[in-house]
């Protein structure tokens, strides 16, 4: 694999999280191809095959429809996340397309101070290269537990 | 034993005035274990299908008594107490696994799948010393056993021994329900939990709260999903144990009741990018859309379009609960319909477009309520009775359903 290729889908994997970490939804569908598979489930759920999970987007609209719904639909408490990362394990397939395992913890912070560990999981991302730029064909997010804090609004 | 209860008396008017206090309480706490929990009610245990061969058990709660669900050998469903008889250690703790025999880790007790004790370790002692006294009498001291009984596919226990058989705890058209929403030939398409920051019960009025459904979860009104104008009701079982809040698709257009003007939804920029969000299809005769079911005290069936699901709330203290989620489809799907389901499930659950909210709202009751013994909160939306409304939803007559079986069970 070349160096440049690793560079750019690491360099997508960090983008993804400070867009999400800095509240900037608004392009969090760029980083996807179109259609796309975006899905939050459990360990338990993704060992056993099952296809239902906590979210599931499968299109760009239905990444933004989330994004929509979370700033003029839903109700919540103000929270901000913080993505800690680890170094992917990138894996070529066949088609140019590259299989991408990356370790993740997202710590919650409410608007009232009070901080935890929302959730620790692995990405299991497919990207591949369109016109030269890397996006998530597919990114599920396994979260290791199945039990969520109240509820999960902002994509992780 | 009956302790005397210490907590405050409870104001008349009872289902209309509920006093804070129910949710903070310890003492009331620990009463609804005995009364309600471990009272003449049927708790929700498991699907049947989770379980399907002998050994196969899994472990759950019942209120926050440790219960295991085990298939028997002759094909029945055993529920115990996961207690040891000995020492109070869990016997099973795994959630799942599968199993000839039940045996206690810690000092090697064994049960069989009737839960009789079947084993004790060093019963006659190690070489003539030690071992149980003479009269120890094995057959004495089995794990605690509960009452089981299903109802399509679904396993119910009970502590009680008075409790009526589970047909007519349910009574008709409860079950008729529960007939068209899981009485088939049903699949696991998921599980999750949602942890909560509040007591078990605020999450119970708001399963049976139609009032505010339009209202907190505007996902419903910005996008057109549900609306109080379409054509629906609540159904109320005897003295209001269990409910159904359910609502008919209906050409409510005509209605005086729809300003255009009034819904976001008209507006362009609240159209769905991508509708096949709530794509789906007309999968009842009835023309139900949504029906949301509370079995007393704490089980929930659920249809929201093609979204079917199972839901237990355990309580985890006075100011926790844990809602746990089964979310199903049925064997017979046809690819799209399956996939119209697990695309729908994004309305529910934690991250649940229309559900999510139900997760947070009980907290900020709790914060709002804690340790307030002189006030109560009010529930007067459509009337003060508690019978069933065929006048739609905008009624809190499920929710005074709950606090009538409340009071009824723990004599408050």
């Amino acid at each position: 694999m070349q160096a440049d290729i690793r560079q750019a889908i690491e360099d997508l994997i960090a983008d993804y999280a400070h867009c999400i970490d800095n509240d900037q939804l608004e392009r969090w569908s760029s980083f996807f191809t179109d259609p796309c598979v975006y899905a939050i489930t459990t360990r338990e759920n993704h060992a056993r095959s099952r296809p239902v999970g906590i979210m599931l987007c499968e299109s760009k609209g239905m990444l933004e429809d989330r994004v929509l719904a979370l700033r003029d639909a839903n109700i919540y408490e103000p929270h901000v996340y913080r993505h800690l990362i680890s170094a992917p394990r990138i894996t070529p397939q066949q088609d140019e397309v590259y299989a991408v395992q990356t370790s993740y913890a997202v710590i919650r912070t409410m608007q009232e101070g009070s901080m935890s560990v929302f959730s620790a999981g692995v990405y299991l991302d497919k990207v591949v290269f369109e016109d030269g730029a890397p996006r998530f064909r597919e990114r599920v997010v396994v979260c290791d537990s199945e039990r969520v804090d109240t509820l999960i609004v902002i994509p992780i | 034993m009956q302790r005397a209860r210490g907590y405050p008396a409870w104001r008349e008017p009872g289902v209309t005035n509920v006093p804070y206090w129910v949710y903070t309480d310890a003492e009331v706490y620990r009463d609804e274990q005995q009364r309600i929990f471990r009272g003449p009610t049927w708790n929700f245990l498991c699907m049947a299908s989770e379980i399907p061969s002998p050994g196969d058990y899994k472990t759950i709660y019942v209120g926050d008594t440790p219960v295991i669900a085990v298939r028997a050998e002759n094909g029945a469903i055993n529920a115990f107490v996961n207690r040891c008889a000995h020492r109070g250690n869990l016997v099973c703790y795994k959630r799942t696994g599968s199993a000839k025999r039940l045996t206690c880790v810690y000092h090697n007790w064994t049960y069989d799948l009737e839960g009789r004790l079947s084993g004790v370790a060093f019963l006659k002692g190690v070489q003539n010393r030690g071992g149980m006294p003479a009269d120890f009498d094995v057959a004495q001291h089995g794990l605690q056993r509960l009452h089981v009984a299903s109802y399509a596919g679904l396993a119910f226990c009970t502590f009680g021994a008075e409790t009526p058989r589970l047909e007519d705890y349910l009574g008709d058209e409860m079950r008729a329900n529960i007939d068209r929403v899981v009485g088939r030939d049903m699949v696991l398409l998921g599980t999750y939990s949602q942890f909560m920051p509040n007591n078990w019960k605020l999450y119970m009025e708001n399963v049976r709260d139609s009032y505010h459904a339009s209202l907190l979860h505007l996902f419903q009104a910005t996008f057109r999903i549900n609306r109080l104008s379409m054509k629906g009701g609540i159904k109320l079982s005897d003295r209001g144990w269990h409910h159904i809040s359910y609502s008919i698709a209906a050409t409510d257009r005509d209605s005086g009741d729809y300003d255009p003007k009034a819904l976001r939804s008209m507006s362009e920029s609240y159209r769905l990018k991508d509708p096949r969000l709530i794509e789906g299809w007309q999968e009842f005769a009835c023309g139900t859309t949504l029906a949301i079911q509370s079995v007393y005290p704490n089980f929930v069936v659920q249809q929201i379009n093609n979204s079917l699901a199972l839901r237990l709330c355990l309580p985890k203290g006075p100011e926790a609960c844990e809602l746990l989620w089964w979310v199903l489809g049925v064997a017979d799907d046809t690819p799209p319909q399956r996939h119209a389901r697990v695309v729908q499930s994004n309305m529910i659950g934690p991250g649940g477009l229309i559900s999510m909210e139900d997760g947070v709202v009980g907290g900020w009751v709790q914060r709002g309520t804690r340790n307030d013994d002189a006030n109560s909160s009010l529930l007067l939306m459509g009337g003060r009775d508690v019978a069933p409304s065929a006048e739609g939803r905008a009624t809190e007559v499920s929710v005074r359903g709950f606090w009538n079986a409340y009071r009824e069970l723990m004599e408050i």
